[in-house]
């Protein structure tokens, strides 16, 4: 992995940061880049409510606020912003406010690397609102100050369409870590994070490949 | 949250009836449902801090139970509702969650508006 200055992670959940990409954050902060993780949302809408349920609407946004916090301590990230969007609406938002907001942070923080999802293959309306709006936001600095986009798409059809992904990160010196930060998550994690513990101990193939790999798409701007 | 009591419910339906509260409704299949399952039609609808007054609020069953609330020139209801919570707020907090415990619908009333 090559060294950053800076690297800036844009999602609009909390979790996002934890699945595909927390094994990477851990591996930039390890080689000692600075890491500004913004979050958009507090996840407001997920569905996850514990089983029997240990919260509702109205407490789930404290509890993932908190769990959001417990993962940026677990990954070392010293700088987490969360943006006060609300889930589900980011797409629903003034475009041209979302992409001056981001914009924004991005020549505050002036990061080498900006980690975000894929606009258009990243499956949930809100991902690819914000992917869009980091695009945009990028693509408006001078061409000199604008920095790496490797970005996350997960829609069936991202491989046919956008090719393989350009990048390949292996991050199995982290795993402990990535899989402390997915458990970090615990109200939307903890039905499934205990079967995936469990496939990783018994050296289950494929969950150790998810786990391993983590993959972005550079996008390149005009 | 816990499963619903009719009669407690009921109640408060009843203290909640007759004066402007703030309600707090939506159903979802969550934004994966789709993508998880291409034959699903996945749909959802959610409307935060809607203004009202209802005359007659009512809790009809068995489980998962429906709500339904007479408004005077319209209605609002619910239905798949399992668990229901009054918060320290004193609202009433009303969910249905499916089989694996995800969330598929909440009704809230409340008397101030939900942040
Ligand atoms: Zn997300």
């Amino acid at each position: 992995m090559e060294k950053e200055r800076h690297l800036l992670v844009i999602f609009p959940h909390p979790d996002d940061e934890a699945f595909g990409v927390s094994g990477t954050i851990a591996s930039h902060i390890n080689n000692g880049t600075p890491v500004t993780y913004a979050c958009l949302t507090l996840g407001e809408m997920g569905r996850n409510m514990g089983n029997p349920p240990f919260c509702n609407r109205e407490t789930l946004p404290n509890i993932r606020r908190q769990e959001l916090q417990n993962a940026a301590d677990v990954l070392g990230i010293k700088d987490l912003r969360m943006l006060g969007y609300r889930d589900k609406t980011v797409e629903f938002e003034d475009q041209e406010k979302l992409i001056s907001h981001l914009g924004s942070i991005i020549q505050e923080v002036k990061p080498s690397l900006i980690i975000s999802f894929y606009p258009g293959y990243s499956v949930h309306p809100d991902h690819d609102a914000t992917g869009a709006a980091v695009v945009e936001a990028v693509k408006r600095l001078p061409q000199n100050e604008r920095p790496k986009l490797n970005l996350v798409a997960f829609a069936k059809n991202c491989v046919d369409e956008l090719g393989k992904p350009d990048i390949i990160n292996d991050v199995t010196e982290v795993i402990p870590t990535k899989i402390a930060a997915i458990k970090a998550h615990r109200s939307q994690t903890q039905l499934t994070v205990a079967n995936m513990e469990e496939k990783f101990k018994q050296n289950d193939p494929q969950i150790i490949a998810w786990l391993q790999n983590e993959r972005f798409w550079t996008y390149h701007i005009n | 949250m816990e499963p619903v009591i009719v009669e407690a419910v009921q109640k408060e339906l009843d203290r909640l009836s007759n004066k402007e509260v703030y309600i707090h409704l939506e159903t979802t299949n969550g934004a994966y449902a789709t993508h998880n399952d291409e034959s699903f039609f996945s749909s959802g609808a959610y409307i935060r801090n809607a203004k009202i007054r209802y005359e007659q609020g009512k809790i009809t069953g068995p489980n998962p139970y429906r709500i339904g609330l007479r408004t005077e020139i319209g209605w609002v209801y619910a239905e798949g509702i399992t668990h229901f919570e009054v918060d320290e707020k004193n609202r009433l907090l009303l969910a249905g969650h499916d089989f694996q415990g995800k969330l598929a619908v909440a009704l809230e009333i409340s008397e101030t508006p939900f942040n």
